[in-house]
C-alpha cells in the first residue's frame, strides 16, 4: 500500500483517471440536458463514436486539431438532429430511436472510415498539444493533475459548473426541468415543448460529440471501428448515480475514469493474466453503483414519453 | 378504400426498406460504388444459389434467436438491449459443459450442452430483470453493461483457462465431434440452429397468442396497472419476461459454438445481439413475421462479402446500409393506422365530391 503514498504514482494515477473521466462527463453532462427536458438518450453512445470520426476525418483532412473538433461537432449536430427528428418531432419510443442511432453510426463509421482514410488510417493524428496553465500546474501534484491538460479538459472543467448554472439558475433552466417533469405546465405557460426537447437533445449530442473528439485528439490520436466501446452507457449510468445534477454526474464520472484507471493498472502489473479480466471492472464498477445507490432515485417524471398537446 | 389505406400502413416496414435502400445506393453512389452492381452482387451471393443460401442459414440461426430474444422482452413491456451478452454468457456455458463434462452419453451430453447454454443466458438476462423488479434500476443501461461484461469474461476464458495450448489467438480446444449440431444442407456449414429457431419461432408465437403465460405477459406489457389488478405478480413477470428472453439469447450462442465454430473463440459473435432488435423492428414484434426479417437481414450479412469479392467495394457498406435500415424501420413506427381519422378525410372528400356536384348542376 505505501506505493499509494508516493506522490510520483499518486499524480499519475490521478492524472491518468482524470483523462479516462473527460469523455464520460460530456457524455453524461449532455444525458443530463435531455434527459432533464424528457428525452433518454441513450444515442449518446453513438454521439461519442461519431464525435470521435468526426475529429479524426476532420483532422486528417484539414491537418489540424480544430478543424478535427469542427468536424465532430458538426457530424454529432447531425446525430442530434436526427434523433430530435425520431423521438421528438415523430414521437417514437426513445429508446428505440437511441438504439438505432447507435446501430447507424456503428455501421457508417466503419464504412467510411475505411472509404475515407484507407489505409492511412492506422497513422497517429495530430492532436491538441497539453497547455499547462502558468502557476497553477507549478502545485505538487494538483498542478500536473489538473492544470497540465488539453484546451478540451479545460473546457470540460467550465462545461460542468455551466451546465449546473444553466440548469438551476436560469429561466431557460427551469423550463427544460419543467418539461421533463410537468410538460403540460410548459406548455400551458405558452412555451414549446417541442422546441425545447428538440435544441436540448441537439445540445446533448454536441456534448457527445465533444466527448468522443477528446479521445481523439487528447488521448488515442487515432480512430478505430466501434472505439466509443460503451463509454456513452457507463456516463448513462453515471447521470443516474449524480440524481439527473450535472455536478453529481460529474463525480460519478471521476469515479467511473478512477476504476478505469485502476484496471488499466492492474493490466499492466499483471500481463500473465489476460487482460479482459480487468477490461470488466469499469462496467462491474457502474453496475455495482447502479444497484447500490439506486434507492430514491427519481427520474424526471415524463422522461421517455412524447408529450402530445391535447385538443389539437 | 380504407381497408386500401390500412393495408398500405400494414405494409409501413416495407417502404421503410425501399426507402433505406435508396439511401443506400445514395450512399454507395457518392463513395464512388455502382449501387445497382452491388446490390445484384449482394442478391446473388445471398439467396440464389446453394452455398449463397448456406451461407445465410449460418448467419440466419443466430439473428433469429436474437431477435425472438428482443421480441420476447419488448411484448412484456421491457427492452432487452443485453441479447449481445447472453449469446456470449451461452456460448461460453455451453463450450465448458461439451468440454469438460465426460462420461456422459452423446445424446444426453448435447441435450446438456444446450440447456447449460440456454440457463447461463437466461440468468444473464434475469440478473436485469431482478434488478428492475426490486430495485427499480432500468433494465436498458443494465443490459448495455452486461453486454460488455460477457464479451470480456469470454475473451478472458478464451484466451486464458480454456485456451488451446500454442493458440495463436484466443480460442479454446475443438468440442467432441459428437456433440457437432447436424448439417442440414450437404457439404456447407448450415447447421440445425436454424431449424431449432424455426421451431421456437413458432413456439413463441403460439404461447403469445393463445396461452395464459403469453397472456399475462403481454398484459403486463401493455398495462402494467391492469395486470395487477388481473392479479398478476408484475415483478415476477419481469423476472421471467428477461429470463426467457435471455435463454432465447443463450440459446443462439450455444448454436453458434455447438452449430459452427465448435470451439470458443474470443468475440464470436458478430454483433447478432444487436441484429436482433433489427430483426424485430422489422417484424413488427412478430414471431412468425421475424422468420422472414431475419432470413432476409442474414442474406444481407451473408452476401456481403460475397458483394466485395464480386465487384469490390467494402463489405462493411453493409452494415452502413443496415443502420440506414433500422433508423427507416424505427421511423416508420411513428406511422400508425388511425382508422378514424381516416374514415373522417373520406367523409370529408364526400362531402367535398357532393357539393362540387350540386355546383356543377347548378352552373348548368
Amino acid at each position: 500500500m505505501d506505493y499509494i503514498m508516493n506522490p510520483a504514482f499518486l499524480t499519475d494515477f490521478l492524472s491518468s483517471s482524470l483523462r479516462l473521466s473527460i469523455p464520460l462527463i460530456f457524455a453524461a453532462i449532455g444525458v443530463v440536458w435531455s434527459e432533464r427536458c424528457g428525452v433518454f438518450n441513450i444515442a449518446i453512445e453513438g454521439c461519442i463514436l461519431g464525435g470521435a470520426f468526426g475529429a479524426a476525418i476532420g483532422t486528417w483532412w484539414f491537418g489540424d486539431p480544430l478543424g478535427g473538433l469542427l468536424m465532430a461537432l458538426v457530424i454529432a449536430s447531425l446525430l442530434g438532429l436526427l434523433l430530435g427528428g425520431l423521438a421528438v418531432g415523430l414521437g417514437i419510443n426513445q429508446l428505440v430511436a437511441g438504439i438505432a442511432i447507435n446501430l447507424l453510426v456503428g455501421g457508417m463509421t466503419a464504412y467510411l472510415a475505411r472509404q475515407i482514410m484507407g489505409n492511412n488510417a492506422t497513422a497517429p493524428l495530430p492532436g491538441f498539444a497539453v497547455m499547462p496553465i502558468p502557476l497553477l500546474s507549478d502545485i505538487p501534484i494538483v498542478g500536473p493533475v489538473l492544470f497540465s491538460q488539453g484546451p478540451l479538459a479545460y473546457l470540460a472543467y467550465v462545461i460542468v459548473p455551466l451546465g449546473w448554472m444553466l440548469l438551476y439558475r436560469t429561466p431557460w433552466g427551469l423550463l427544460v426541468r419543467a418539461a421533463g417533469d410537468q410538460p403540460m405546465a410548459v406548455d400551458t405557460a405558452g412555451v414549446n415543448v417541442q422546441r425545447l426537447r428538440f435544441l436540448s437533445v441537439l445540445g446533448s449530442c454536441m456534448l457527445g460529440g465533444l466527448g468522443g473528439a477528446y479521445i481523439v485528439l487528447s488521448q488515442v490520436h487515432v480512430f478505430t471501428e466501434h472505439m466509443s466501446a460503451g463509454k456513452g452507457f457507463i456516463a448513462l449510468g453515471a447521470v443516474i448515480l449524480g440524481r439527473w445534477n450535472p455536478l453529481g454526474a460529474a463525480i460519478a464520472c471521476l469515479a467511473f475514469g478512477m476504476a478505469d484507471a485502476t484496471q488499466l493498472r492492474l493490466q499492466f502489473g499483471s500481463p500473465e493474466i489476460p487482460y479482459q479480466l480487468f477490461s470488466t471492472l469499469p462496467f462491474i464498477a457502474a453496475l455495482a453503483a447502479l444497484v447500490l445507490f439506486s434507492g430514491k432515485v427519481h427520474a424526471p417524471a415524463a422522461v421517455g414519453r412524447k408529450f402530445e398537446r391535447s385538443g389539437k | 378504400m380504407i381497408r386500401l389505406v390500412a393495408t398500405l400502413y400494414a405494409l409501413r416496414t416495407v417502404w421503410a426498406l425501399c426507402i433505406a435502400f435508396a439511401l443506400g445506393a445514395l450512399l454507395m453512389l457518392f463513395s464512388g460504388g455502382n449501387p445497382l452492381a452491388a446490390y445484384s452482387a449482394l442478391i446473388n451471393g445471398a439467396f440464389l444459389d446453394y452455398w449463397g443460401i448456406s451461407g445465410t442459414l449460418v448467419k440466419m440461426s443466430p439473428i433469429l434467436l436474437a431477435g425472438l430474444a428482443v421480441i420476447l422482452s419488448l411484448r412484456g413491456g421491457l427492452l432487452n438491449l443485453g441479447v449481445e451478452g447472453q449469446i456470449y454468457m451461452g456460448g461460453l456455458f455451453s463450450s465448458i459443459v461439451a468440454l469438460y463434462v465426460t462420461g456422459l452419453p452423446t445424446t444426453l451430453h448435447l441435450i446438456l450442452a444446450i440447456l447449460s447454454g440456454a440457463l447461463a443466458g437466461g440468468a444473464w438476462g434475469m440478473i436485469a430483470g431482478v434488478l428492475k423488479a426490486k430495485r427499480g434500476v432500468n433494465e436498458v443501461i443494465v443490459t448495455l453493461l452486461l453486454n460488455f461484461v460477457a464479451i470480456n469474461l469470454v475473451s478472458y476464458f478464451a484466451g486464458g483457462p480454456m485456451m488451446q495450448d500454442g493458440a495463436p489467438y484466443p480460442y479454446s480446444e475443438e468440442i467432441p465431434e459428437g456433440l457437432f449440431l447436424p448439417i442440414i444442407l450437404p457439404m456447407t456449414d448450415a447447421h440445425f440452429g436454424v431449424v431449432l429457431g424455426l421451431l421456437i419461432a413458432i413456439l413463441l408465437w403460439v404461447l403469445l397468442r393463445s396461452s395464459t403465460l403469453g397472456f399475462s405477459l403481454d398484459l403486463v406489457g401493455r398495462n402494467p396497472q391492469a395486470a395487477r389488478y388481473a392479479g398478476v405478480d408484475v415483478g415476477r413477470a419481469v423476472i421471467l419476461t428477461m429470463f426467457l428472453s435471455g435463454a432465447l439469447g443463450g440459446l443462439a450462442g450455444s448454436f453458434e459454438v455447438l452449430g459452427l465454430k465448435h470451439r470458443l473463440y474470443h468475440l464470436f459473435s458478430a454483433g447478432f445481439g444487436f441484429d436482433g432488435i433489427v430483426v424485430a423492428f422489422m417484424a413488427q414484434l412478430n414471431p412468425l413475421m421475424s422468420v422472414i426479417a431475419a432470413f432476409f437481414l442474414s442474406g444481407l450479412k451473408s452476401g456481403a462479402l460475397m458483394m466485395q469479392r464480386a465487384i469490390g467495394l467494402e463489405s462493411t457498406v453493409v452494415d452502413a446500409v443496415i443502420g440506414i435500415v433500422i433508423i427507416c424501420v424505427a421511423a416508420s413506427q411513428a406511422f400508425t393506422f388511425k382508422a378514424d381519422q381516416w374514415r373522417a378525410w373520406f367523409a370529408r372528400r364526400q362531402r367535398l365530391n357532393a357539393a362540387l356536384a350540386v355546383q356543377s348542376q347548378e352552373a348548368k
